[in-house]
């Protein structure tokens, strides 16, 4: 009879492709995990952000209010950041960043950071905040692209422009491309607009500072130690091991937590040096949705030349995303939006242009998918008009037109290993039964109508382009002094699960059970640098990386008690080596598969290693009173090559395909002169329960080579299509084009005079 | 600092009431906490949460009392409610999810007098009446009289809530239920109504018919009632469309827009007018 082991795992089976519970879990649904907000620090302050309310200006006094009692406070301002020659900029991509405007400085979005306070109390601070003024002399001010790109107002270069692409392929000049699309015996032609969208993690930012002698200590809610340690250490202007960074426990990041902690990492750095005392600042949840980071707002005109026989002739798509007021990482999320901008689909001629602008809102940066689910809803509303306008069955044309291994890509990609599309349409072929009943009532007694969108789709999974040869994320598996075996790397578990996958992982290939394997907390002063916790890439680059150092340390480890005549199991060999010769580490650093080539500068080749598959259904019901989207049901088949944990990739899936399906039909970040008008959990909605339907998920596991038993990215990928499936079921249920989302009740409503007469 | 004080049964609270007009009442907190963090702290505080005098659901003759100190989760489940007094059930199941339901009160609803509190038009179209007290006596107010602008009230500065009286309907009567939210749960409503329909077969004799989120306050649209009088359903239904249309003015707001709270509205109040 099998036995359970302390994981639950029957003891024999193995470790990866197991559900075996999440080492986290226990500790998070007891209340036990510790968060940055319970984290005692005898004699801590807390601090809070004074900030702009003015979009656009120059920064011409701060005053303290004279009748408030500033004894019990400590006020910092840009003067604090040089006067302990500090630098004045968040490091990121460029250095264009101010952690706190300068007197003199441009504000350049509302809610940016102008002056910090710290107190005894976080109720004092968030109370003296108010009473610091800002004095600025207002700007004009730009709040859309086309006011951007008009540069009448500039705010970046000449043009307002922080970055552009041009992808060509099959043709060298703009002459050729519109020759292709006169001689088209059909052209499909739309622009598609998405809106921002906040993250919502349940634990807001938070971070802790503390100064040992002449080394900053910084402890926080984050997905990128290191990237925060780069940052700190040239706004420190210090060497690095003169700043450590650790992740407390993280209560959901989807790309919130990227970026934006260094800025708070700079904030409590300040405070604490300049109070003497560690510093505490945990946001207030309206602060964390009014001034950190959204998903870019992003608008995409999209044309297709289609043959007489319905073959793809050319692809051609524009891509604008609004910025915000800062470079941060625009360029990258751009690069990713235009990559995928062609979609799955086979065509000998493709341009993509894109362009990220700059604006007067607060920058938009990382969420899930980054920059693919905007032109993942355009390019699959455009699939799903030609299929309209050809009469074709919406499955059948995306198993017609879609790539396959041999075909290549917009950058030309040869597409050879791991192609999953005839799995994951084939798999929605078969679950997908017949459509909803077009007109009925209600469980109100209102009259609806039904309609089925699918959608096929495909995400880059790692950095993209030469991004992970450059990184050589490293990551490193240990013997420790006592004889336990230890998994180092700065990759975070920000709830999606990435402890426990590293412990079955590195359990597979030491061949013990996953309970005796930990995966340190990480701190830049304990591991090595494994990149940043994003891009779907921590369990297919640095799981991979992991069981590679897995492999490593028990080589040796057999090598060691063949050589000593050692007997026993691994765990006991290891106990025996530690006793004679203390701690064992393998570092091992990234190495690409072979045969990987991309060219930055002409945005041509391997734009990445591999890629995630996959096909989406989703039935909704329109209620025809309250014109309100019910999903009533979504289907995702997703290839994620191998599930190294089905339950956990099964959960990643779930919460990502609700946030795509929250973001076609309620979310939305309303902007009011550049603020956020709606920066409350009450206005700023996410799906509940009660507006999810039931989630099929439909793993596909098509291997690749590459990644740790096959495994590829998951985590962004559910995010890209349920939206433009949604927005193709409405039009099959009402019989007219949803291009913009959300689509909202007040949306559909004013379409009221196009819909399908019936 | 504040001074708490938790009553022993409902005479302590209303001499407390009597005594110190600036005190906060307090009775689930769903409404009041919201708020908490942007406000100065209350001087004192009465809480009235479980209290036993305010606990109550009484199944009368021609009506149902229903204590000021119910929760929504005790409505939603009491058979008689849910059986008589269909409306009030469904908007005690719609307020908020199941956390809120098992703390908010029927008392904090009506004291709060949100124009988008849900239960309101309900008791509106029950035709309920309310009861409050102070030291100086009890006393009834009809609740369609209650409510006197944007969150304000007939409720005196010594006076608390007791309890909502609401007839029950007779057979010839059928009441609806109706929100619109911004999702399915947790949600402030758009728009919702309620309305109670007398018919003599498929003729309207009489009709209450009452909506939120559409003016400053959960009002009777009058014009409505009296448009639908002697119609037949379906016919009542354009009819009361059309008496709608001049008698509302809903406002753009961060959570949607005039056109679609009116088109809504117009939708359900239709709605409640049609055949079956
Ligand atoms: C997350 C969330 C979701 C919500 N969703 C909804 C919703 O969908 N629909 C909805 O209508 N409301 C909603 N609310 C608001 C709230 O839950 C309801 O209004 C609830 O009925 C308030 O009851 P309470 O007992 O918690 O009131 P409290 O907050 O305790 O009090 C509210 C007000 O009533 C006064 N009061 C209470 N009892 C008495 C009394 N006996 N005599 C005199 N004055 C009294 C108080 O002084 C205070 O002014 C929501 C609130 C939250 C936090």
């Amino acid at each position: 009879m099998e036995r359970p082991s302390a994981t639950g795992l029957a003891v024999g089976l193995a470790p990866v492709g197991a559900s075996v519970p999440r080492v986290d879990g226990f500790a998070k649904v007891t209340g036990r995990a510790l968060y940055l907000d319970d984290l005692d620090a005898p004699g801590a302050w807390h601090g809070a952000t004074v900030r702009s309310t003015i979009a656009h200006g120059v920064l011409e006094a701060i005053d303290l209010d004279p009748a408030f009692d500033w004894s019990q406070v400590v006020v910092a301002t840009a003067a604090d950041i040089t006067g302990n020659n500090f630098a004045n900029f968040i490091r990121l991509i460029e250095d264009d960043q101010v952690a706190l405007v300068p007197i003199g400085g441009r504000v350049m979005h509302v809610d940016e950071a102008i002056a910090l306070v710290s107190a005894p109390t976080r109720q004092l601070a968030f109370i003296a905040a108010k009473h610091v003024k800002p004095r600025i002399k207002a700007l004009p001010a730009v709040f859309d692209i086309e006011s951007a790109l008009a540069a009448n107002q500039k705010l970046f270069g000449a043009d307002n422009i922080f970055k552009q692409f041009l992808i060509r392929k099959g043709h060298v000049s703009d002459a050729e491309l519109e020759a292709v699309f006169a001689g088209a015996a059909r052209v499909i032609e739309g622009t598609y607009q998405t809106s921002p969208q906040e993250q919502m993690y349940i634990e807001t930012q938070a971070m802790m500072a503390r100064w040992d002698g002449e080394v900053c200590r910084i402890v926080g809610s984050m997905q990128c130690p290191y990237y925060v340690h780069k940052a700190m250490k040239a706004f420190l202007d210090c060497d690095a091991d003169e700043v450590v960074i650790s992740q407390s426990v993280t209560g959901g990041g989807f790309g919130g937590k990227e970026e934006y902690p260094s800025m708070l990492a700079a904030h409590v750095a300040v405070l604490a040096k300049k109070t003497g005392r560690a510093v505490k600042m945990v946001y207030d949840r309206d602060e964390d949705i009014a001034a950190t980071t959204k998903r870019h707002p992003c608008r995409t005109h999209h044309r297709l030349a289609v043959d007489a026989s319905g073959e793809i002739l050319a692809i051609d798509a524009d891509v604008v995303m609004d910025g915000g007021a800062y470079l941060t990482l625009s360029p990258v999320v751009l690069s990713r939006g235009v990559l995928h901008a062609a979609g799955p689909y086979r065509s000998p001629v493709v341009r993509i242009r894109g362009r990220v602008v700059a604006t007067n809102h607060p920058p938009h940066g990382a969420f899930r998918g980054f920059g693919a689910p905007q032109t993942t809803f355009a390019y699959e509303r455009q699939i799903q008009k030609l299929a309209l306008a050809l009469g074709e069955d919406a499955l059948a044309i995306r198993k017609r037109l879609a790539v396959r291994a041999g075909d290549t890509t917009a950058t030309g990609q040869l597409l050879g290993i791991s192609v999953g599309t005839d799995e994951v349409i084939g798999a929605i072929e078969q679950v997908a039964g017949k459509p909803p009943v077009r007109d009925g009532h209600g469980p109100s007694g209102a009259p609806v109508r039904r309609g089925r969108g699918v959608v096929f789709y495909f995400h880059g999974a790692g950095f993209t382009g030469a991004g992970e040869q450059r990184l050589a994320g490293r990551a490193a598996v240990a013997v420790t002094a006592d004889g336990g075996f230890e998994v180092r790397s700065s990759s975070t578990d920000i709830g999606q699960g990435a402890i426990t996958m590293f412990s079955q992982i590195a359990a597979g290939a030491l061949g013990v059970d996953p309970a005796a394997i930990v995966v340190v907390d990480p701190s830049t002063a304990q591991v090595p640098d494994s990149g940043p916790t994003v891009a779907s890439r921590t369990c297919m680059v640095v799981g991979g990386v992991v069981e590679k150092a897995a492999l490593a340390v028990r080589a040796k480890l057999e090598a060691w008690a063949a050589a000593h005549d050692v007997r026993g199991s691994i765990g006991e060999v290891a106990r025996a080596y530690a006793v004679k010769h203390g701690e064992l580490v393998e570092i091992v650093a990234y190495e690409p598969p072979p045969g990987i080539a991309w060219d930055d500068s002409t945005y041509t080749g391997a734009a990445y290693p591999v890629f995630g598959w996959a096909a989406c259904l989703v039935d909704v019901e329109v209620d025809l009173d309250t014109y309100e989207v019910a999903i009533t049901r979504c289907v995702q088949a997703i290839d994620v090559g191998k599930a190294i944990n089905p339950s956990i990739v099964k959960g990643q899936i779930e919460g990502g395909t609700l946030q795509a399906l929250g973001w076609a039909v309620l979310e939305n970040v309303v902007y009011k002169d550049g603020k956020v008008a709606n920066a409350n959990m009450t206005n700023c909605i996410v799906p509940t329960f009660a507006d999810a339907p039931d989630l099929e998920t439909i793993l596909i596991e098509v291997p690749y080579p590459y990644g740790p038993s096959g495994a590829k990215g998951v985590g962004e990928i559910p995010m890209d299509g349920p939206a433009a499936a949604v927005a193709n079921a409405v039009e099959d249920a009402l019989g007219c084009a949803f291009d913009e989302l959300p689509i909202s009740p007040e949306v559909v409503a004013a379409s009221k005079p196009r819909w399908r007469k019936s | 600092m504040t001074t708490y004080l938790r009553p022993r049964d409902l005479d302590e609270g209303l001499h407390a009431r009597a005594e110190h007009a600036d005190w906060t009442v307090l009775a689930g907190g769903t409404d009041l906490l919201v708020n908490a963090n942007h406000r100065a702290a209350p001087v004192g505080m009465i809480d009235l949460w479980r209290l036993a005098d305010l606990c109550f659901v009484r199944v009368e003759k021609t009506s149902v009392a229903i204590g000021a100190g119910t929760t929504w989760t005790e409505v939603e489940r009491h058979p008689a409610i849910r059986a008589k007094l269909a409306p009030l059930a469904l908007a005690a199941r719609e307020i908020g999810a199941l956390q809120i339901q098992a703390r908010g009160t029927l008392g904090g609803n009506v004291g709060t007098s949100s124009p988008v509190g849900d239960s309101l038009p309900a008791l509106l179209a029950l035709d309920a009446e309310l009861e409050v007290a102070s030291v100086r006596g009890h006393r009834r107010v009809p609740y369609r009289e209650w409510c006197t602008g944007y969150r304000t009230t007939h409720l005196a500065a010594d006076e608390l809530i007791i309890a909502a009286h609401v007839p029950v309907p007779d057979a010839t009567t059928r009441t609806s239920w109706r929100k619109v939210g911004t999702r399915r749960a947790q949600s402030i409503s758009k728009v919702m109504g309620a309305a109670a329909i007398t018919l003599d077969g498929d003729v309207v004799v009489s009709a209450r018919v009452a909506l939120g989120a559409i003016a400053n306050r959960p009002i009777r649209i009058t014009a409505v009632e009296d448009a639908v009088r002697g119609q037949r359903l379906g016919v009542a239904g354009d009819a009361a469309r059309a008496a709608l249309r001049g008698a509302i003015q809903p406002i753009d707001d961060v959570r949607s827009t005039a056109t679609y709270r009116r088109e809504v509205a117009e939708n359900l109040v239709a709605r409640f007018f049609s055949v079956s």
